[in-house]
């Protein structure tokens, strides 16, 4: 924890970067983001198993980004995010620095974006053995049965976006939901409304998303959407070989190919 | 009406709530869902909740819902026809095991509803609404009733408030309105005559921790603060506390339309969102969301005291518990109180 402690102190005092976005004590025994913009802000520093909000959707905030360079504290799937931010020329090395909390308890100052990319495809994206027990229930389920059930539990959403806000692939600065003109997706949170907001979401999210629960847990009622995105994972994974966000490539849902396999493309 | 104090044997509420459906009342209980506890039309006692310091929705949406259809309406070459809202289908409904501080919050949403224009759904829906209050015998650390003028045994906003006499104890009814008056004669055998029983002794202790009128009087002074750039720093701005709210009333109306037929409906709206003033020319006076977090604040203890003569808090405590990133109003609030300008 002092390493920590000492190494955003150091950056702060050396002035290497504006900001550095970690984990402070919050309220209710729970965690939450700190930005720490002087060296003695470090010393309110945290990071234990609660710190599971994925800090990495603040770095592209209009409020955050803008006070110059940012440092970040960054577990596995922040460091995810980062990359696939990266990807999609969100950040960059001249704008972001990382400071990796690895799975083994060790705090590593990156160097540049490369080498954090070179660390996290040293893990496999695997989802937990609770939600495959889940997906496969569903999986089992007539259409007509799965249908239901995702019409149930979609029922009670209200549509305050906390799934999106909580979400750091979610940072277009106007989202499909809020256009009118033409009007996509129904505004209500009635069944229709819900239902399409719910798989765009999840579409838009597919081959992008790193499985890091932030929608689920960020949800005030509890509504287990993560599920589309875990399933849409396993399917990215098995039809395009493989999923590990990138700093250089292509993107497997967006990228256009002339001789792709599927006739209704070309 | 002076208040009627009554006794209500512990066993007796689920007979109370049985007398209640068979003279056809809806009722909306807190019924558990996902690990959640919110407010939903309960079909039996069995399924209503007991052990909840406070739902994670308040109970608005009975009197006005998340998603209205205000009218249908038919085009035709030359003219619109609408058909307007069907007073006939709301129903006679009970909110059952309503806290306090959710209680209170209907007085505060009234208010906002009979500002100017007299909004005829919202009142026609309060009006078939009678409100069964449980006063609080726990509380935990997002609880602030007591600084915004309540109490965990608060009456206003009730028709009928029970009181449980300790955790396995009886219930004290205060029957407190007209509306009250009519469920006791419903259950008339319930409700038996009391003796010198005080609630009290029974009710959770909240601290006091700010005055709502000196933070009203600061918010006169604060509006270019930089406590709200420091205090939105990690909000995300989603319309979490919003929509929890027991008093946000920001509504939108879309028009859905099919062809020649379409349904106008309104649906709940947050100032949190970035679009929520976001003009056609463009320009957003709400650009960023310190913006839009002071006026979260500003709305609520400065503009409606100001207007209505009623705060927009009731301490409940749902927005600091439902929001994804510890924005905690509580903090927030005794905060502005402590800082000098």
């Amino acid at each position: 924890m002092d390493e920590l402690k000492n190494k955003v102190k150091a950056l702060l005092e050396a002035k290497t970067v504006k900001v550095v976005i970690g984990y402070e004590e919050g309220t209710g025994k729970k965690p939450r983001a700190l930005f720490a913009v002087k060296p003695e802000d470090a010393s309110k520093l945290i990071y234990d198993s609660r710190c599971v909000f994925n800090l990495a959707t603040y770095i592209t905030k209009r409020e955050i980004k803008g006070k110059g360079k940012m440092a970040i504290t960054a577990t596995l799937p922040v460091m995810r995010s980062i990359i696939q931010l990266a990807s999609e020329f969100q950040v960059n090395d001249n704008n972001l620095l990382v400071i990796g909390l690895t799975p083994d308890n060790q705090v590593i100052e990156f160097k540049n974006l490369a080498e954090v990319e070179t660390f996290i495809h040293k893990f496999e994206i695997t989802i937990e053995s609770k939600y495959k027990e889940a997906l496969e229930k569903l999986g089992k389920m007539s259409r007509t049965d799965r249908w239901k059930w995702w019409i149930d539990e979609l029922a009670p959403c209200f549509k305050c976006y906390a799934c999106r806000a909580a979400c750091p692939m979610c940072y277009c600065h106007r989202c499909t939901v809020d256009f009118n003109q033409p009007q996509w997706i129904p505004v209500p949170s009635h069944e229709l409304g819900n239902l399409e907001w719910h798989i765009m979401r999840a579409v838009h999210l597919t081959g992008r998303c790193i499985d890091c629960d932030a929608c689920a847990n960020a949800c005030p009622l509890g509504i287990p959407i993560n599920l589309l995105n875990k399933r849409l994972l396993e399917d990215a994974k098995k039809h395009f070989g493989g999923y590990q966000p990138v700093l250089k490539g292509e993107h497997m849902m967006s990228t256009y190919k002339p001789d792709d396999k599927e006739n209704f493309i070309r | 009406m002076s208040i009627d104090k009554r006794i209500l044997r512990k066993d007796s509420l689920e007979k109370l709530f049985n007398i209640l459906k068979e003279n056809n009342r809806t009722i909306f209980a807190p019924v558990e869902g996902n690990g959640k506890i919110s407010f939903k039309a309960a079909e039996s006692f069995s399924t209503v909740a007991s052990e909840y310091i406070q739902t994670t929705q308040s109970s608005k949406e009975v009197a006005f819902p998340r998603t209205e259809k205000i009218l249908d309406y038919t085009k035709t070459r030359d003219n619109v026809s609408a058909k307007p809202f069907d007073f006939n289908q709301v129903p006679e409904t009970v909110i059952w095991g309503v806290r306090p501080c959710d209680a209170v919050g209907i007085t505060e949403l009234s208010a906002i509803f009979n500002w100017d224009l007299k909004d005829e759904i919202y009142n026609l829906r309060l009006a078939k609404t009678t409100v069964i209050g449980f006063s609080c015998l726990k509380s935990d650390e997002s609880c602030f009733c007591t600084s915004v003028g309540g109490n965990p045994g608060n009456t206003e906003g009730s028709d009928i408030l029970l009181t449980q006499m300790g955790e396995k104890g009886d219930f004290i009814a205060e029957i407190l309105t007209e509306k009250g008056v009519a469920i006791t004669v419903l259950a008339a055998d319930l409700f038996q005559k009391a003796g010198e029983e005080q609630k009290e002794k029974y009710l959770a202790d909240v601290p006091v921790k700010f005055n709502r009128d000196e933070i009203r009087k600061k918010l006169d002074k604060y509006f270019e603060s930089e406590i709200w750039i420091e205090q939105s720093l990690r909000c995300i701005g989603c319309g979490a506390c919003a929509y929890v709210c027991p008093t946000c009333a920001c509504f939108d109306i879309q028009d859905e339309s099919h062809g020649k037929i379409g349904l106008r409906v309104r649906c709940w709206d947050s100032c949190g969102f970035s679009q929520f003033t976001l003009h056609t020319s463009g320009h957003n006076p709400r650009e960023v969301q310190s913006q839009r977090w002071r006026q979260r604040i500003m709305h609520k203890f400065s503009y409606m005291p100001e207007r209505l003569d009623v705060y927009g808090c009731t301490g409940c405590g749902r927005c600091s518990r439902a929001c994804p990133v510890d924005m905690n109003i509580l903090e927030h609030l005794t905060s502005i109180q402590e800082v000098t300008l």
